[in-house]
């Protein structure tokens, strides 16, 4: 195989790394019913706390814990104002998002391009001896390693395990699982402030990883809305999530090859343009049955696995308060 | 087990919903709770079973005074409960509903949960695969479902709200088949909590009857219907039948022909049907058997797949629901806050909004809608002010409201579930202004689940099963267990035709 080709499937599993983690976290809290759609504000202010923490203390899992913390108290606002306020998600995120941006702008301006500590490459023993496949995902950092275990690791929690029974259900049918004993509005604080966590993880996988510093992050702003849309393309499954993430890595990639290449379309164009109108068009084909009818072209055989592929409800309960009576 | 409960009071806001009631539940008993709407029985079952805790009184269980919140500890005492619609959640299969509130180890798939399932519901005579998805059972699955996972922790009083509403009659009886066995072998309690006399005169051993949050009757069965409605309303109703009329000279207004109608799930087979003036055609059959998408079709709310449609005479098929809305069509959907009435809107704002065409430029005048909603108020004795929010009205308050919103002398009036869980005193006002329609021309098609009221008001029936049709020409030659085994797909147990000839 190709070695230039290998290279860049391994720059795009390390460069859809963030899109991975806070993508998870978004899954995780919209599983248990609660929109965090500060997701975009979020991802800046902690790439920008976490490079600042990291720097200052120049131990890179302070920087990481620091960013965490941002994404988690950040979520665990948007859990009060809806859940103890009553207050709107989707304002609220929304107003946090803005809110959080601008912080980040303006706290990080004295960090403006400083150099500081980053994460490492670290190849895993043995499996990144194997050929093609070591090199595409075992010759990374310990964030990209992370990303993988969470993505499995999220799988098994929701669908292998009991508490991962009631989390999937608190988003479906909270009145469900309150009649089953399980305290629904505790547990959304939880997933709200995990999945929150992972964001400012996601945050910090940026400024101390994929593009080192602040505020050079500011090239990836808007990828809190791309990690959104991730996770409705992706149906709110773990293993969409990664895929999805990879895919819009690879168009990335892809357009900034084209860029090089002598054919003369305008750079921002292809940068910024083109995912979004293939989000855009992608979700409104899943999310509208569209794809159903798309889908009579291939043979009846395959439809099924496609259809299943492509399904994508949305948990039945997302966005909606409960109140036991 | 025996339950007895002690001096329960339960007030929400203004209303006193249980005042002082002390009533003993013996083990081994199926007793019905009867009331009007608003009597307080949900209450009184949803503090038994600890959804809701009384603000007052002691609920004792075999000798032992208990206090409990939560239904989580209502069951481990031994109290479950059966919600009208099935608490459980439906984008997960019938194992995962099982095992969820199961008590179990951290990691899922053990398999003698899914043998438990099989040799419960196996010894009550019910059938659940495991793997199925709940969304794609009927209520009287998800109702086994519930059932079987209850008696799976323990319970040994079980509470059923409303049980028969949206199952078929051969559901209910294999569901009453299994309470009876289940109280007489099992020493069960039953509690059954439902608007229908029938059903509590087929199953119960003792009834008890609630009136205003208060405790008013108890009787041991067998009783008359008469004597329970005395005891719910504190008054005796009257069998009414309709006044004999000769539809067949008056005009037709609304003729199908080969009419059909499709949607993703289901096609409905070709209808010719012609219906005239002051006729009232019912519409029977489960939820999805056709008769949804039909009457969306009969108003241009969605558009017939073939056939003809004429309303007088004239051709309408493919046309929009504004043209069939000047052409004198009116709808009341069934889902009166979803569709028919707007939450967060005061009475006032909606007959303005009913209005909104008379306006000079779409600037409303608040003095003539404010005096129009008082005639509406008084005339169609709705209990409520004009500037009450629309979601503050009860169920049977908000159906009168929509009634009065509809069209004074419509050509065709189409409505779904006129009635839908409204006790017998709004069903009587609510029919009263649909029949004065009647009487004025209007031809009418409602749709119903309950057979009592399909026989009582239909000039005919149009049955609907699997998409397919029955005309019931005579429904007074039909009788209530003929037309809900036809509603099961019977289409022989009854006489009639085939509409499609």
């Amino acid at each position: 195989m190709n070695e230039a080709l290998i290279n860049t499937l391994n720059s795009l599993v390390s460069n859809a790394t963030p899109l991975v983690i806070a993508a998870i976290g978004e899954t995780i809290t919209e599983r248990a019913g609660v929109i965090n759609l500060s997701l975009n504000g979020s991802i800046l202010l902690a790439a920008m706390v976490g490079f600042a923490a990291a720097l200052a203390t120049d131990t890179l899992l302070l920087g990481l814990g620091a960013a965490v913390i941002v994404g988690a108290v950040i979520a665990t606002i948007i859990a009060f104002s809806t859940i103890q306020l009553r207050r709107d998600q989707v304002a609220v995120g929304f107003v946090l998002t803005l809110l959080a941006a601008k912080l980040a702008d303006f706290l990080g301006q004295p960090l403006n391009s400083a150099s500081g500590p980053s994460f490492s490459k670290q190849p895993i023993p043995l499996l990144a001896d194997i050929p093609i496949l070591g090199h595409i995902f075992f010759e990374h950092n310990i964030l990209v390693y992370f990303s993988f275990v969470l993505v499995i690791g999220c799988w098994f929690w929701l669908f292998r395990t009991r508490p991962g029974l009631a989390h999937r259900a608190i988003g479906e049918r909270p009145e469900a699982a309150y009649a089953r004993g399980t305290s629904v509005n505790r547990m959304r604080y939880v997933y709200t402030a995990v999945g929150g966590g992972l964001v400012g993880l996601a945050g910090a996988s940026y400024s101390l990883s994929i593009k080192i510093g602040w505020p050079s992050i500011i090239s990836y702003n808007g990828d809190g809305w791309i990690a959104l849309a991730i996770v409705i393309f992706a149906g709110w499954h773990p293993f969409r999530v990664l895929l999805g993430a990879y895919m819009l890595s690879a168009l990335r990639a892809a357009a900034s090859d084209i860029q090089k290449s002598s054919l003369n379309i305008p750079a921002e164009l292809l940068n910024t343009g083109l995912p979004w109108i293939l989000l855009i068009v992608t979700l409104i084909l899943v999310n509208t049955g569209q794809i159903d009818r798309l889908l009579i072209a291939l043979p009846a055989r395959m439809r099924g696995r496609f259809q299943a592929l492509l399904k994508s409800d949305a948990p039945a309960a997302l966005g909606e308060r409960f109140e036991a009576s | 087990m025996q339950i007895e409960i002690r001096h329960i009071h339960k007030r929400f806001g203004s209303i006193q919903a249980n005042d002082d009631i002390s009533i003993v539940f013996p083990a081994g008993r199926i007793v019905g709770i009867l009331g009007e709407n608003g009597a307080g029985k949900s209450t009184l079952m949803k503090i038994l079973s600890g959804f809701q805790t009384p603000d007052e009184g002691e609920i004792w269980i075999d000798g032992q005074a208990e206090n409990y919140r939560g239904p989580q500890a209502a069951i481990a005492l031994g109290i479950g409960m059966l919600q009208q619609d099935p608490l459980d959640v439906p984008a997960m299969t019938v194992m995962d509903n099982f095992t969820y509130g199961a008590p179990g180890a951290f990691w899922l798939g053990h398999s003698h949960l899914r043998e438990q399932i099989q040799s419960t519901s196996a010894k009550i005579g019910f059938d659940l695969s495991p793997d199925q998805m709940v969304n794609q059972l009927s209520i009287a699955q998800r109702q086994q479902l519930e059932i079987v996972r209850l008696l799976a922790l323990g319970v040994r009083t079980l509470i059923l709200d409303e049980p028969t509403t949206g199952i078929s009659s051969d559901q209910k009886e294999q569901l009453f088949h299994t309470l009876m066995e289940l109280a007489r072998e099992e020493g069960m309690t039953i509690l059954l909590v439902s608007h229908k006399l029938e059903d509590v005169i087929t199953l119960c051993d003792e009834v008890i009857v609630l009136r205003a949050g208060k405790l008013v009757g108890q009787r041991e069965m067998p009783t008359t219907k008469s004597e329970l409605v005395h005891l719910m309303f504190g008054q005796q109703l009257t069998e009414e039948r309709r006044n004999e009329r000769d539809i067949a000279q008056s005009n037709i207004v609304l003729q199908l022909d080969d009419f059909t109608v499709e949607t993703q799930r289901l096609s409905v087979e070709p209808i010719t049907l012609s219906l005239h003036e002051g006729e009232v055609v019912g519409l029977a059959g489960l939820d999805g058997s056709g008769q949804q998408p039909f009457m969306r079709a009969c108003t241009g709310l969605m558009k017939g797949a073939g056939g003809r449609l004429r309303l007088d005479g004239e051709d309408m098929l493919g046309r929009g629901y504004g043209e069939f809305r000047r052409a004198g069509v009116a709808f009341g959907a069934a889902g009166r806050l979803e569709e028919g009435l707007i939450a967060g809107l005061t009475l006032i704002e909606h007959v303005a909004l009913s209005q909104a065409s008379d306006h000079w430029m779409g600037v409303l005048d608040w003095q003539k809608a404010g005096a129009e909603m008082q005639t509406r108020i008084s005339r169609y004795d709705i209990r409520g002010a004009g500037e009450d929010m629309i979601e503050a009205l009860s169920g049977g308050n908000q159906q009168r409201l929509l009634i009065s919103l509809l069209p004074e002398q419509p050509r065709l009036l189409v409505i779904e579930q006129p009635t839908r869980g409204l006790d017998v005193d709004s069903v009587r006002a609510i029919w009263g202004q649909l029949l004065a329609r009647s009487e004025q021309g209007a031809a009418i098609l409602f749709s119903s689940s309950d057979l009592d009221e399909l026989v009582t008001y239909s000039d005919r029936i149009l049955v609907f099963f699997e998409g397919r049709t029955h005309l019931i020409e005579d429904p007074s030659q039909t009788t209530v267990s003929d037309l809900g085994h036809a509603i099961g797909g019977a289409f022989d147990s009854v006489q009639g035709e085939h509409v499609r000839a």
